[in-house]
């Protein structure tokens, strides 16, 4: 052992300096953001974020340090090699129409794998974006347990995926990410958070009570510089929360941190290097005594976000001034006059999906989609995941704008396999300006078997939201986002052009009743044969079987009765 | 010299009696401690709790189930020992007035469900499949590691059952059910696998001693709510809540159990007849920690970190600048080239229409016209 010590020494030495600077670990930050966003309808709407973004190369070096990106994430990435991963668990359905568009909205689960790169080289002759998947490549299931990747899923969110039967997933087409069907009905149950910075604000029993609640967790790669000759990995986890202002407030649409959450934001988190808090203000600008925020914020911030100028108060946790007066911060916002009631603005684009029909045969999907902008028309792409057992028939699929017929530019349909997978409907949609846009089609339903029914389903059966992409034109031009320098919120989707802003909007999850049978018909079946079986052939069988004879009458006194039941104790025959 | 040599041998050789003598008085006295210490029998401490019932107005047996997962987790275990079974997510059922929390107290006292609970097997996956697999071992090789029983043969497991039942058998989610005869079968399976040292059963459904009259396995506790031909009460119902909060005999358990700490000595006597057989041997999870004070050192290993700088280096040289894809490429979509498909050779449809149309064709014509086709 002492012989030892300076051999080894030695060997280090002789290494040299290079092995001494030793590669430090991977450089990573986490910013936390919370935005306050008074909604046209009177409702507030919260949007937490916490981004971490870790400098590293995930997929070529084995690592094995991580700090603030979590590990369980990191490994799963690491492991089945993905390129993106998005996984949003919804409660509530966001209303476009009263509440605008959303920053990121979310279904009831939406799971979406990529193993597409969201970046190519720029050398490469192949055609750009998403569309460089193959269109064979499926998704990113080993071949040997489909089973592994929601399973893994399901215990690192604590949350059960997928119904009763298979994972079924859609393979690829060509545009459009590779998204697993928005599994429609799932019960996250659990809730696990730390307890400094903006997360203090989270607890489960206010953030349930809620008209709307979103969580999601988006892994994705971005650059690392300007230059982007390297990337690193982005995570975001959001949690959008839509409080009914007019059930908190008491009547009133006044709101603050206390009444929301019941706590106050006491001090930032020591591992974030940002933590700010904005609050949108835009109409305190227009009209000045409108509303009152309190603590009066010490900057404001200003910005084309989706498609209209809107004015942010700052509250940023890691300014000491702020924190130093009270130790607690408690923002409040009142409202001076109340604001006239004025139809609120519609957004651009919101949609809206039923069924219609009678009966447990047949039925009719439809989708409408408003184009509200005066007078530019735009693209929509419309993505519908419908199961197997609402067998579609496309040649009813019609598309009608205005009362005349409108063809899609785009249009590709995978029918669906028995068990297997689901229909797959994806088109490009033209939508005329100030126009509805209707988009029917109509199905059957099947019949499941006999154990492939849940334990309630008279319950119904979900499907999946409809997933509308589009580029909406903007009021106002923006200006290309600097990832690091602005706010969360809006480098979610960063523009390219400034005279459209992306949005991703989804459609109610519709209940359909499929054909149910009455289970209890196999007890009452094996009864009721069982009866008459036992009645009848039972009968016949006495009838031909027994034999009959006439028995003396019994005379004899009592001696000769007790003898008898002696006898008949002993078993012996009677007198 | 030889004197002196025999003295110090005689020396040594008393001096190695005493110390022997010495030792083994120690060590006897070490082996009675240790005996003491390890006379339970068992080592580590498991718990499978499930409830089997569906439906908002069941909420009693999710109640029930949480509160004996929230007293075995005070007393002790862990959730990674733990697997739990619900039914039914009465948290975030639309019909709970007060969402994320499920009461087990009237007047709103206690939330069971509170920010930590962790669910192993919800919904539509408690079946009595996967409860048996669950205690056999036989589950398939994705199965994450928080859903598996990984009991040995030094286990206690606690297995608490509760939901509707009758004589024989106990309902799963309103579609299926478990008969006595399965259960004892599957707890003879894992007495076989020595999947446990001993096992601790309570169920709390009507007639629910019938569950355990078929048990034919070694070092099987069993407790039930009821006899054979009794039906087991719900204790109090909730004005607010409008359903029932708990069942009876859960609550008297469990208010037992409040007063347990995990060092306690309280035996099953106190609860109910057995003796001699300690309440924390199975409610709280046994941890014999050995205390070390010697330090030890972790060496650093510089040839690992050498070798991934010199890759970083190389990496940067090489790649090329990336850039982001558009979200939406309306021009690409529109202008792409159909996808080639796969050739499919033709299926029995198609090959019967043409051998007939080429049948009707011959027929009709004859065999001459054949050499103008080839």
């Amino acid at each position: 052992m002492a012989a030892a010590m300076p051999l080894a020494l030695l060997v280090l030495l002789l290494l040299g300096p290079g092995g001494w600077c030793l590669a430090e670990p991977p450089r990573d930050s986490l910013r936390e953001e919370l935005v306050i966003t008074p909604l046209p309808s009177g409702d507030v709407a919260a949007t937490f974020q916490f981004r971490t973004r870790w400098d590293s190369e995930l997929q070529r070096e084995g690592v094995s340090h991580y700090r603030l990106f979590p590990k369980a994430l990191g490994q799963l990435i690491s492991k089945y090699s993905l390129r993106e991963l998005h996984l949003s668990f919804t409660q509530g359905f966001w209303r476009t129409r009263y509440w605008g568009p959303p920053f990121l909205q979310a279904p009831s689960v939406w799971i979406n794998l990529g193993r597409s790169s969201v970046m190519s080289s720029q050398g490469s002759s192949a055609p750009l974006s998403t569309s460089s998947t193959p269109p064979t490549q499926s998704l990113p299931l080993p071949p040997s347990n489909p089973w592994v990747w929601p399973m893994t899923l399901t215990t690192t969110f604590c949350a059960m995926l997928c119904c009763r039967g298979r994972w079924s997933a859609p393979k690829t087409s060509p545009p459009g990410r590779s998204s697993c069907p928005v599994v429609p009905r799932a019960s996250l149950i659990s809730f696990h958070l730390l307890q400094a910075g903006l997360s203090v604000l989270l607890k489960a029993d206010r953030l349930f009570h809620t008209s709307y609640h979103s969580q999601a967790v988006h892994i994705r790669p971005v650059c690392r510089n300007a230059r982007c000759t390297s990337i690193s990995w982005e995570l975001r986890q959001t949690l959008s929360v839509v409080f009914d202002a007019f059930i908190t407030g008491q009547g009133k649409k006044d709101w603050s941190l206390f009444r929301m959450f019941s706590r106050t934001l006491t001090e930032p988190c020591p591992l974030a290097s940002e933590s700010r808090v904005y609050v949108d203000i835009t109409t305190y600008n227009q009209d000045n005594e409108t509303l009152e925020v309190h603590p009066p914020p010490t900057t404001t911030y200003q910005d084309v976000i989706l498609g209209t100028r809107k004015t942010y108060a700052i509250y940023d946790l890691l300014d000491t001034a702020m924190i130093n007066n009270s130790r607690n911060l408690n923002i409040q916002l009142k409202w001076k006059r109340p604001p006239e009631n004025e139809a609120p603005p519609v957004p651009f684009l919101h949609a809206q999906r039923y069924v219609s029909g009678y009966g447990l045969q047949k039925g009719e999907l439809s989708t409408l989609l408003y184009n509200t902008h005066p007078y530019r028309a735009f693209p929509v792409l419309l993505l519908d995941t419908v199961p197997w057992y609402l067998r579609l028939y496309v040649h009813t699929l019609t598309i009608t704008s205005k009362g005349k017929e409108n063809k899609p530019s785009y249009i590709h349909y995978q029918p669906a396999q028995d068990r297997l997978q689901p229909h797959l409907l994806e088109m490009l949609i033209q939508l005329p300006a100030n126009s509805v846009t209707k988009v029917s089609i109509q199905f059957e339903r099947a019949l499941l078997k006999w154990t492939e029914y849940t334990p309630d389903p008279n319950h119904g059966f979900y499907v999946s939201p409809s997933v509308l992409s589009a580029l909406v034109p903007s009021m106002v031009a923006a200006k290309p986002v600097d990832w690091e320098e602005s706010p969360l919120f809006n480098s979610l989707f960063p523009v390219s052009d400034g005279s459209n802003y992306f949005v991703r909007l989804y459609t109610e999850p519709l209940l359909v009743n499929l054909p149910t049978p009455d289970f209890s018909m196999p007890y009452n079946v094996i009864c009721l044969t069982c009866t008459v079986v036992a009645v009848c052939y039972g009968s016949f069988y006495n009838l031909l079987t027994r034999t009959f004879h006439i028995e003396e009458p019994r005379t004899g006194g009592l001696a000769k009765r007790l003898a008898n039941l002696i006898r008949r104790a002993r078993g012996v025959p009677p007198l | 010299m030889a004197v002196t040599d025999s003295l110090s041998r005689a020396a040594t050789v008393l001096a190695t009696v005493l110390l022997l003598s010495f030792g083994s008085v120690a060590a006897s006295h070490i082996e009675d401690q240790a005996e003491q210490f390890f006379r339970s029998g068992h080592t580590n401490n498991w718990a499978v709790l499930v409830c089997t019932s569906r439906f908002w107005f069941n909420y009693r047996h999710v109640a029930n189930t949480l509160s004996v997962y929230r007293s075995v987790k005070r007393l002790g275990i862990p959730d990674s020992h733990i697997v739990l079974m619900l039914a039914d997510d009465m948290a975030c059922n639309p019909r709970n007035p007060k969402p994320a929390t499920v009461f087990s107290h009237k007047n709103m006292e206690l939330n069971v469900y509170g920010d930590d609970v962790e669910v192993d097997y919800r919904s539509y996956e408690v079946t009595v499949e996967n409860f048996l697999r669950v205690l056999t071992g036989r589950i398939p090789p994705s199965t994450p590691r928080s859903k598996r029983l990984l009991s040995d043969d030094r286990s206690n497991i606690l297995i608490y059952m509760t939901g509707h039942g009758g004589n024989g058998f106990l309902k799963f989610q309103d579609s299926e059910e478990i008969t006595n005869i399965e259960l004892a079968d599957a707890f003879e399976q894992m007495w076989q696998k020595r999947r446990y040292n001993e096992l601790l059963f309570i169920i709390d459904t009507c007639q629910g001693a019938s569950m355990y009259e078929r048990f034919y396995s070694p070092n099987i506790m069993a407790l039930a709510s009821s006899q054979v031909g009794e039906d087991s009460l719900s204790h109090q119902p909730d004005p607010a809540i409008g359903v029932h909060l708990m069942d009876r005999y859960t609550f008297y358990v469990l208010e037992f159990l409040e007063e347990i700490n995990p060092a306690s000595q309280t035996n099953m006597n106190d609860l109910r007849d057995p003796k001699n057989v300690l309440i924390t041997d199975f409610f709280g999870s046994v941890r014999k920690v050995e205390i070390t004070t010697e330090t030890i050192k972790l060496q650093q290993d510089s040839e690992i970190m050498e070798s991934s700088y010199k890759e970083d280096q190389m990496d940067e040289k090489l790649m090329e600048p990336l850039k982001y894809a558009e979200q939406l490429p309306v021009a690409q979509i529109i202008h792409q080239k159909p996808k080639l498909k796969d050739w499919h050779p033709p299926g029995g449809f198609i090959l019967g229409l043409w051998a007939l149309i080429i049948m009707v064709f011959f027929k009709t014509y004859g065999i001459k016209h054949m050499k103008f086709i080839f």
